[in-house]
């Protein structure tokens, strides 16, 4: 039995196979997105970076629920300045680097992009639900989020993702939004916007009183949101969101994801991207299957 | 999970700058492992466990000063325990342990007492009323003192102190204290070939503290202090940032 190709092209970037570490996660320094590509990871993206240093929101800023892990960092990242010569470390791990970026306005994630060039793609995150000012107050605003891109492509020598938050009544349409602004593809979901009280005492427990909710909890919002965005739009979706094990991985892709991003599962293990490449391709081996057979198959069951 | 309520029981002043919180919370943790312990409504810090149901706190901040000045009663968050703990290894061992550094190699000094162990200390602080533990440490195996002011015993660091033996006799050595403290020790290990038999408690800075922010990652290997630690072999650490600098809360590196 021949183990089946993995390999893709996403956006013109190859990836030895289809998993990308998540934003914010392990992302801090170069030679941890290193350390997580040689665990077996298609791609790594970074922290997201600012204009500015940021020591993101006091502690407590993450801690496991049952259902998830709920966490307020607060965008907390060094300035691009400071940021790029951890670009450079990650990028000798030989996986495609891509620089997570955030800012206020258009001409911020141009500065950023510019000043971080030489990652092999980037992603817009308008997209963090607890940040004030950046991140989701921005991505809730299809015609900020359509100028964000524009600007980010103009500046870009590699591909530009957008990366879009649930938080959302309608996220087809800002991901259409991405769309007309050029994007290259557009990465679903960040966390969902949420909180935990301490009934101990009666205190928020988050340092930042709310955050976001990732992992288990939210896989089935994820599938939603990709199933929606990979019928309504041309460009490629990337699925994020309580991606676990192979299975998590089928199913968004599955919906419609060309590619998955894991994040909170690291919790576990950083081997969660070996792990699911394997179970991966001993699912399409045991199924007679492609890669492409796969990605958006429940549309074609519908008859969508 | 959601931080436990845990409410103190014990307020001890161990030195004019250190306090003991023991708690009504007996936690199973190995010597070495730490809690995240919330300060509500102010800040969550890392804390090694000095007992099962105790921190011992240093004075340094804000988060530190109002445990310090909790009464009994009062009540704390604690997440964990958390991370990889000292492995007890061999028949012979020493303990090397600078300032608010002894809080985690007490339990240790006590695990390997109960099993026969034989145990050298090197405990070094300030001054000699900030000497911690020095007690406690005594009923476990032999304390070498080592003072900056020479207030107390040897007038200098516990660097100097360890010529005094041939390390080499000791099946393993554990050592927490000051970032630049335990730099030193490691050079001396190395000189002696004992770092792969050496073990350190180490110290970042922690936001999750589970293993998946990425705060306090070391280079070059990338490992997360939080849960491939606190506690490192030493032979990890060669050529590594330990003594050359840190990351802050954005990320960025400072220098020691
Ligand atoms: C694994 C581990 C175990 C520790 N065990 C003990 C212990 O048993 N007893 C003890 O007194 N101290 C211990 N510390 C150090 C303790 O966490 C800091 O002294 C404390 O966080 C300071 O907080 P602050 O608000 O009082 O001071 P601040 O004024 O906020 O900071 C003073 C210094 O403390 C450090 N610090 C602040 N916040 C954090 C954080 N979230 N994570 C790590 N470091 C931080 C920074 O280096 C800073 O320079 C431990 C640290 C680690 C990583
Ligand atoms: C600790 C933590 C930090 C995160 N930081 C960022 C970030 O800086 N930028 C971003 O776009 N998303 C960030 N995210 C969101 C993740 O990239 C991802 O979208 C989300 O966690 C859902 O995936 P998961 O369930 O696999 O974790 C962060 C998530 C976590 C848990
Ligand atoms: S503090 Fe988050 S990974 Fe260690």
């Amino acid at each position: 039995m021949t183990k089946p190709d993995l390999s893709i092209e996403l956006t013109g970037m190859g990836m030895k196979n289809p998993t990308i570490l998540a934003a914010g996660v392990l992302g801090t320094t170069g030679s941890s997105l290193k350390r997580v590509a040689n665990s077996g990871a298609g791609a790594v993206v970074t922290k997201s970076i600012g204009i500015e240093p940021k020591p993101g929101h006091p502690n407590p800023t993450m801690f496991k629920l049952e259902c998830g892990f709920l966490n307020a960092m607060g965008l907390p990242n060094p300035s691009y300045k400071e940021f790029r010569g951890e670009l450079d470390t990650a990028k000798e791990s030989g996986v495609p680097v891509i620089a997570s970026v955030f800012g206020a306005h258009p001409d911020e994630f141009s500065k950023i992009i510019d000043g971080l060039d030489g990652a092999d793609a980037y992603e817009l995150n308008v997209s963090c639900p607890h940040a004030s000012g950046y991140g989701a107050v921005v991505g809730t605003d299809p015609l900020l989020v359509e100028e964000i891109t524009r600007a980010a492509k103009q500046t870009a020598n590699a591909p530009v993702w957008v990366k879009l938050t649930p938080n959302v009544t309608d996220i087809v349409a800002i991901g259409e939004a991405a769309q007309r602004g050029g994007a290259d593809a557009v990465v679903a979901i960040n966390t969902v916007r949420s909180m935990a009280i301490d009934i101990h005492s009666g205190y928020p427990i988050l340092g930042n009183l709310y955050g976001g909710l990732s992992g288990p909890a939210i896989h089935p919002v994820a599938v939603k949101c990709v199933y929606d965005l990979y019928q309504a739009l041309d460009i490629p979706v990337i699925g994020v969101g309580g991606i676990a094990n192979y299975q998590d991985a089928v199913e968004m892709m599955m919906a419609g994801a060309c590619a998955v991003q894991i994040g909170s599962a690291i919790y576990d293990s950083i081997s969660v991207f070996d792990d699911v490449t394997m179970g991966l391709s001993e699912y399409l081996v045991s199924h007679g299957l492609v890669l492409d057979d796969i990605i958006g198959l429940a549309h074609r069951k519908v008859g969508l | 999970m959601k931080p436990q309520n845990a409410v103190i029981t014990e307020v001890i002043h161990e030195t004019p700058t250190i306090t003991t919180l023991k708690t009504d919370i007996m936690l199973d943790a190995a010597p070495g492992q730490f809690v995240m312990v919330w300060v509500r409504g102010l800040d969550e810090v890392p804390m090694a466990l000095s007992q099962p149901d105790s921190i011992t706190v240093q004075r340094v901040g804000e988060a530190t000063a109002a445990l310090s000045d909790m009464h009994v009663g009062d009540s704390i968050g604690i997440r964990g325990p958390f991370g990889k703990g000292f492995e007890l290894e061999g028949d012979r061992i020493l303990l090397i342990a600078g300032g608010v550094g002894s809080a985690p190699l007490l339990p240790l000094a006590q695990l390997a007492h109960a099993k026969g162990v034989d145990i050298t200390v090197i405990l070094g602080a300030r001054t000699g009323d900030e000497l911690l533990f020095e007690q406690q440490f005594s009923k476990c195996g032999r304390v070498s003192v080592a003072t900056d002011d020479g207030s107390k015993g040897h007038h200098g660091f516990v660097t100097e102190l360890m010529s005094q033996f041939d390390l080499t006799d000791f099946d393993q050595c554990y050592v927490c204290g000051p970032e630049l403290m335990m730099d030193r020790v490691l050079d001396i290990l190395h000189s002696a070939e004992m770092e792969a038999r050496s073990q350190f408690s180490l110290h970042r800075y922690f936001k999750c503290g589970i293993g998946v922010c990425g705060a306090c990652t070391i280079d070059p290997s990338g490992l997360r202090v939080c849960k491939d630690g606190p506690v490192v072999h030493g032979n990890m650490l060669i050529n590594s940032e330990l003594g050359r600098y840190h990351r802050d809360a954005t990320g960025k590196k400072i220098g020691h």
